[in-house]
């Protein structure tokens, strides 16, 4: 392994290296949150002397803010246009392409909340119809910069999805973990994709345990453990496209599901990288965490003002936000406090209602934790917590066809003999006479 | 009366490179760190900071996180598994 002074040279050589498209690299080296002792760009996640998570930490300094955003907007369409913010010393490439995902306005979910200006990021759009895409298109490639052949996870489903998909997209072995109750659609829109996929008989916290030993028995990347570093980064892009998507300006608030913290505490960190180039003029926006209250560690600390999360035993119908032990939960309710905004919890109840909310307002059907959001957004509203001038973002994480079980039996299905009078009868509406349009 | 104690890979260079290593006469997960210390030396200071774990190491006894547990007085039996590891991103 490489010392210190290393590190020291090497970035600053990196920082001169110009690529082939004319940029800098400005990726510089791995940074422990807590006592910010740096490492050089390798697979490795906890700091040595304080066990603290390590961060990857970039020199924007040599960034112009016009050059940049004139890069931005002829770049691919593709999570590869904010290429300068991401943890690549080679040029990153990826078999399927991520991001730029729809900005939806809703003005119809906005007036049944009493929000002025609401837009839905709708990040089921994505190849395996979840945000989990970004994480993964750039954990994977940066595996294979760091000569990984086989890749794994350990996951709640949809992390699950993306990197059977991408893995076989890139050509690469993997592994991936996954508690053994998930929902069907998940392990079969998993499978599919030929994976190893191993079923683990305990929650995800047991899964991430297990996955936590193996990175340290096995030459693989995987991306939630020993990668997380750099597959976190992948969540920034969430807050590129928004700001990109509302002409380089930052909303005044976002709505957005926590189970780690990582993607809640990520959003924030790519506005403020592009606060500090110059791309946005805008403070950050206040961060509102959803959690569901059958697993609402983050919640709780954040309602008990505590700095530390106290883990919990998952149980709820939002599986994809199941995670007892949260990764990045004690920086989440920093962010909230920091922010001005919050953490809440919503019951699985309201979950239900809030998916249905989405859809029947909007168009957008998402899965449970969709439906936390938005109830979370509900609650917002309902409390009087958002200003009437604020223009609002609702950070929708995933596809609804992947938790079918949270919609069955909520509305009903009229069967009906193949006759006018069975229609009319049965659906209770007057009889149409003949021509009528 | 001996447990097995799995050290992570973050741990190794104290304990000479071994990944396992069995405590006799143990009888609370505090007493098996203990021992532990006793026979490496630094792994006290890795791991532990002012009588408690840091708050980014994770202890498990038969796969079961001691914070759901009695902590560090949490009871280990003979042939139990104990294992250390680094909380993924700090979850503690």
């Amino acid at each position: 392994m490489n010392g210190l002074g290393d590190v020291a040279k090497r970035s600053i050589s990196l920082r001169h290296d110009i690529r082939d498209d004319g940029g800098f690299f400005v990726v510089e080296a791995l940074r422990c949150k807590e006592c910010g002792k740096r490492y050089p760009l390798e697979a490795r996640f906890s700091c040595e002397e304080c066990w603290g998570p390590l961060e990857v930490a970039y020199d924007f300094s040599d960034l112009d803010a016009e050059s940049v955003r004139r890069k931005i907007q002829a770049g691919p369409a593709s999570i590869w246009r904010y290429a300068d913010f991401l943890p690549f010393e080679t040029r990153p490439r990826s078999a399927l392409p991520t991001g730029m995902t729809p900005l939806v306005r809703a003005d119809r979910l906005a007036e049944r909340l009493g929000i002025r200006e609401l837009w839905v990021k709708n990040d089921a759009a994505n190849p395996t119809h979840s945000f989990k895409d970004r994480v993964v298109s750039v954990a994977i490639p940066k595996a294979q910069e760091l000569g990984f052949e086989v890749v794994a996870c350990a996951s709640t489903g949809n992390l699950a999805n993306a990197v059977a998909a991408h893995a076989a997209a890139a050509g690469l072995q993997s592994y991936v973990f996954v508690p053994a109750d998930l929902e069907e659609q998940k392990i079969l829109a998993t499978g599919v994709y030929g994976t190893r996929l191993v079923a683990v008989r305990g929650n995800y916290d047991a899964v991430n345990r297990l996955c936590t030993q193996l990175s340290g028995e096995r030459d693989w990347a995987f991306v939630n453990v020993n990668v997380r570093p750099y597959y976190a980064e992948g969540s920034k892009t969430v807050a590129f496209e928004v700001a990109e998507q509302l002409g380089f300006e930052a909303p005044d608030r976002v709505v957005v599901p926590i189970a780690s913290g990582s993607l809640f505490t990520k959003i924030a960190r790519g506005f403020e990288e592009w606060r500090e180039v110059g791309l946005l003029d805008d403070a950050v926006p206040v961060m509102n965490g959803a959690q569901a209250e059958g697993c609402s560690p983050v919640a709780q600390a954040y309602e008990a003002e505590r700095d530390v999360c106290q883990p919990v035993k998952p149980d709820t119908i939002a599986k994809s936000l199941a995670i007892g032990d949260p990764a990045d939960g004690p920086y989440a309710v920093e962010l909230a406090r920091r922010s001005g905004g919050g953490i809440d919890a919503v019951t699985d109840d309201e979950i239900r209602e809030g998916i249905r909310l989405l859809a029947e307002t909007t168009g957008i059907f998402t899965e449970t934790a969709g439906g936390v959001t938005t109830a979370v957004l509900r609650k917002l509203a309902e409390r009087g917590d958002i200003d009437p001038d604020e223009r609002v973002v609702l950070v929708i994480t995933g596809e609804g066809l992947k938790t079918l079980d949270a919609v069955r039996g909520s509305f009903a299905v009229h069967e009906i003999d193949a006759t006018t009078s069975s229609f009319e009868e049965t659906l209770g509406l007057d009889h149409a006479a003949a021509g009528a349009v | 009366m001996a447990v097995t104690v799995k050290i992570p890979q973050q741990l190794r260079t104290v304990t000479a490179g071994e990944a396992e290593a069995n405590v006799e006469e143990a009888t609370t997960v505090g007493e098996v760190l203990d021992g532990l210390y006793e026979r490496y030396d630094g792994l006290r200071d890795r791991i532990a900071e002012d009588g408690d774990l840091r708050r980014f190491v994770n202890v498990y006894v038969e796969g079961e996180d001691i914070r759901f547990l009695d902590g560090l007085d949490t009871s280990v039996e003979d042939g139990d598994e104990v294992t250390i590891l680094p909380a993924v991103a700090g979850g503690r």
